[in-house]
């Protein structure tokens, strides 16, 4: 049995692993939820922002938040372009699904052709900088992570509950042919939408650059669990993915101290089945 | 069959082909084609074996890599570890894989939330689940199986040409099995699937078998092919046995190729092996993905039914274009064929006879058993009994002990205000919803909690009040699949014939081939009516028919089921064009908050004060 100071130290792992499960999650449940897609392009737009994210770094010395502000509007508008080539064929989420595969698969290969096959980690003073928080060591990669996630989720849900914007994305989500039969833009909503999910893209993959060693074939591997992040909790709700991927990342971390780190997949996904078998059935 | 499920070509053409890539090797063919011509073999088999269950029955699953995985470690374990040879090996290497199918079917596929997405995303867990089992137990252990010491049988004059043989073998099993199951009773329920599984289910599909057996086969055919690709790659490890790759390359050649169709996967398998294998060395692969990718986009948003798909509907286009302008002649018929005939042959009457004669049987003995009404009025034999039927809704009371009584040959109507009941009574009896409380006993068996297949197969059938025909399948198919799930034991050709005989009974003879798209709302009504009448139902509930047509269509519609009444058929008719009610009806119920509040002949029932009430409210009698 580890220590509790290393329990501990496993326990803030999770944390902020599973903070970043959430707003990768976040920009995937919106979508799925709000636009009826299921983007698989979304990882695609996060690890390639976190590619730029490093190329900017390693080659320019740009700042990683710097380049967020250059990153977010140039995922709205790439997001913003796949929505309106979507939007023009009649699509179910299932084809969705397999269209933004395709997608996905492209973009992997690109990044490949660019960067290679090898492992990437940008250098990066956040990684360095650290503090004490109650006997766990942060590093300021972790606490702006955790920082971005929360902004995104609070970002989301004052949008959706507080604006009129946000009741009308509500409203066509629920029933677009009555939307538009009073009047909302449905179509011009869903641009939008997508460019927040864009825009959400970006800000994951600065987060995933900042923590984390890159590799084209990451995209793939974070499906599985980002899936199970999304479907346990409710689709297009703010909080929610961060929550569940709160759950899924301290299980996940918990059972990598306990146990040996292979086996922390068996949580996620055995979590994933448990959930979609007691889900209630919508509609 | 007719021509939207023809094969492609003679199968002549077919033996021939099978017979020259068969003896090919032993005419002397390269090692290096012997080797590609094996990974499109191994593409075919695997995609194929995916679609039979997931591209007929619409269930995506993400879980290929779970039974070809399956088969890979069960060679290794089998073969290399216990020492049993290749053939056994093999072979329990894709019924363990069957097993796995399934069990995790039988966890999901009565759960009506897991399908779609769900199911796709379920299955992909269950891969994760099982590829993190194996690497952290002694079947893999994390470094991987080496699997040189495995004896592969020698088939042809090389080793390569064995995995050749190997291959082909499986192609020719796997390809023949879905394209036997495509033109099979089960194919066309699994196509049923696919559009509507809670009407296939209702019109007397055992949904869950079809997709069991279907999910099991898929699965061998996997693991089989799996155990093969174990000893052509000689080392096995869990993070490329179970990658992404395996599924997602399956669906994408099977939706690429059309996956509602038997030789789909074969095609896209082809194409996308070849195309891969022309950009192999370094970056070139990696334009070869680029490109892979924006194929696979483009052709879901711009073909979504497939290339063979679109080829077919094209095809089809072309021949009603040229049919259209071939003869006026065929037109005069065709406007005649429109008109129910009201002395159908005698043909169907024989068929009728033949088919019914067990039901007639169980209704005599229903007779015996529930000789005396609750009414105590006429005596005749109850075919529909229904006790205390209750069912509640978290609370709300939809139904709420209802008793009825059904006789043979009668048509009883069933009224009430919006909400009411009368559709939850169809779904309850029909075996849709399961009843909270009571009993129904259709030709004197209990229904209650059976399955709504063999409700159907006891003898009861329904329209819907909003057409929902299966909008994949031909309206002929759609009437042949009523007539063969409808029945215990019936014949093919019989099943056809009653198919056509019904559709002609409906009017629909000219649109036999159209799909229900392509029908107006009057022919879709008539279609549901043929439908529900070709499974030779005891009772037929028609729900709403009337609703939506001219003044003229309903004239047609009520000969139409004074029709199928004299034929013995007893109806329970729900409507709300109040004058064919009274002009059809022998006997009236009305429904009110799930309560029957008033039956009898029908100009008495609608006198009495609390029907009115129950349709106009409490104020009418002031007004």
């Amino acid at each position: 049995m580890p220590s509790a100071n290393l329990l501990l130290q496993s326990l803030a792992a999770g944390v902020f692993i599973g903070a970043l499960y959430g707003l990768i999650g976040l920009g995937l449940s919106l979508g799925w939820g709000l636009l009826k897609q299921i983007n698989l392009a979304h990882f695609a737009w996060v690890f390639l922002s976190a590619y730029l994210t490093y190329e900017f770094k390693s080659r320019l010395n740009v700042d990683p938040l710097i380049s967020l502000l250059i990153l977010i509007p140039a995922f709205a508008v790439i997001a913003i372009l796949v929505q309106w080539l979507l939007a023009s064929f009649a699509i179910t989420p299932f084809n969705s699904l397999m269209a933004t595969f395709g997608l996905a698969v492209s973009v992997e290969a690109l990044i490949q052709l660019f960067w290679s096959a090898d492992f990437r980690r940008m250098p990066s003073q956040y990684e360095d900088m650290k503090f004490h928080l109650g006997g766990v060591i942060v590093t300021y990669s972790e606490a702006i992570t955790m920082l971005i996630a929360l902004l995104a989720s609070f970002g989301v849900w004052w949008v959706l509950s507080k604006t009129d914007t946000g009741k009308c994305i509500r409203a066509s989500a629920e029933d677009a042919d009555m939307a538009r039969a009073f009047g909302i833009n449905a179509s011009k909503l869903s641009l939008g939408l997508a460019g927040v999910c864009g825009a959400l893209a970006a800000c994951a993959g600065v987060s995933v650059a900042l923590t984390f060693t890159l590799a084209p074939s990451q995209i793939f591997a974070w499906i599985g669990v980002i899936f199970a992040v999304v479907m346990m909790g409710k689709l297009a709700s703010p909080w929610a993915p961060l929550v569940a991927g709160l759950v899924i990342g301290i299980s996940e971390s918990m059972t990598m101290a306990i146990t040996a780190p292979s086996w922390a997949p068996l949580v996620s996904f055995s979590l994933l089945i448990v959930i979609l078998l007691m889900r209630r059935s919508h509609g | 069959m007719d021509n939207s499920r023809a094969g492609l070509g003679p199968s002549w053409a077919w033996l021939i082909l099978i017979a020259i890539l068969a003896g090919w090797p032993f005419l002397g063919m390269p090692n290096h084609l012997e080797s590609l011509l094996y990974v499109v073999f191994f593409w075919i088999t695997l995609a194929t074996s995916w679609n039979l269950m997931s591209g007929y029955s619409g269930y995506f699953s993400f879980g290929h890599g779970a039974f070809f995985g399956v088969g890979m470690y069960g060679m290794s374990t089998f073969a290399g570890k216990f020492g049993f040879g290749f053939w056994p090996s093999a072979f329990l290497s894709g019924i363990c894989a069957s097993i796995l199918a399934l069990a995790l079917g039988a966890l999901v596929f009565r759960l009506k939330k897991i399908r779609g997405e769900s199911f796709a995303l379920i299955t992909l867990a269950v891969t994760f689940v099982l590829a993190t089992l194996i690497v952290n137990t002694p079947i893999d252990g994390g470094p991987g199986v080496y699997l040189m010491g495995v004896q592969v049988p020698l088939l042809g004059p090389s080793p390569s040409s064995s995995f050749y043989l190997l291959g082909f073998f499986m192609v020719v099993a796997s390809v023949w099995s879905s394209r036997a199951l495509f033109y099979s009773q089960s194919g066309l329920g699994l196509l049923a699937i696919h559009d509507d599984e809670d009407v296939a289910e209702v019109h007397g599909v055992p949904t869950f078998g079809l997709k069991m057996k279907a999910f099991a086969l898929s699965g061998f055919f996997a693991g089989l092919m799996g155990s093969i690709h174990a000893l052509y790659v000689s080392y096995v490890t869990v993070s490329e046995t179970f990658s992404i790759t395996v599924p997602l390359t399956v669906v994408l050649m099977s939706i690429l190729g059309g996956a509602r169709q038997w030789a789909g996967p074969m095609l896209g398998a082809v194409l996308i092996t070849f195309l891969l294998n022309a950009f192999t060395e370094g970056t070139s692969a990696l334009y070869g993905r680029i490109l892979i990718g924006v194929i696979l986009t483009l052709s879901v948003l711009i073909m979504p039914e497939g290339l063979l798909g679109t080829w077919q509907a094209k095809q089809r286009k072309r021949n009603l274009q040229n049919k259209r302008t071939l003869s006026v002649d065929h037109d005069a018929v065709d406007h005649k064929g429109e008109q129910p005939s009201s002395t159908h042959d005698l043909n169907l009457r024989d068929l009728r006879l033949e088919l019914t004669h067990a039901q007639n049987q169980a209704v005599q003995s229903a007779s015996s058993v529930t000789q005396s009404d609750a009414d105590g009025s006429e005596s005749s034999t109850v075919v529909l009994e229904l006790n205390g039927l209750c069912k509640y809704f978290a609370g709300i009371k939809a139904l709420d002990g209802v008793h009825l009584n059904l006789r043979k040959g009668e048509i009883l109507g069933l009224l009430g205000p919006n909400g009411s009941g009368k559709s939850t009574l169809i779904n309850v009896v029909t075996g849709h919803l399961t009843p909270t409380a009571g009993s129904i006993k259709l030709l004197g068996q209990e229904c209650a909690g059976q399955p709504a297949h063999l409700i159907r197969r006891i003898g009861v059938s329904r329209t819907y009040q909003i057409p929902r025909p299966f909008k994949g399948l031909t309206v002929l198919q759609n009437v042949l699949l009523s007539a063969q799930f409808g029945a215990h034991s019936i014949s093919d050709k019989q099943a056809h014939q009653l198919a056509l005989e019904w559709i002609e009974f409906t009017g629909l003879s000219a649109k036999k081939d159209d799909y229900p798209d392509e029908l107006n709302l009057h022919q879709r009504k008539f279609l549901e009516l043929a439908r529900a009448l070709a499974a030779q139902p005891a009772v037929i509930m028609l729900d709403e028919v009337l609703s939506g047509l001219t003044p003229s269509e309903i004239d047609t519609a009520v000969q139409t089921i004074r029709l199928i009444r004299s034929q013995g058929t007893s109806i329970v008719f729900v409507e709300h064009v109040m004058s064919a009610v009274m002009a059809l009806s022998d006997r009236l119920v009305v429904l009110d908050q799930g309560r029957v509040i008033a039956s009898g002949a029908p100009q008495d029932v609608m006198s009495q004060d609390v029907v009115v009430k129950a349709y106009l409210g409490d104020q009418s009698g002031v007004i």
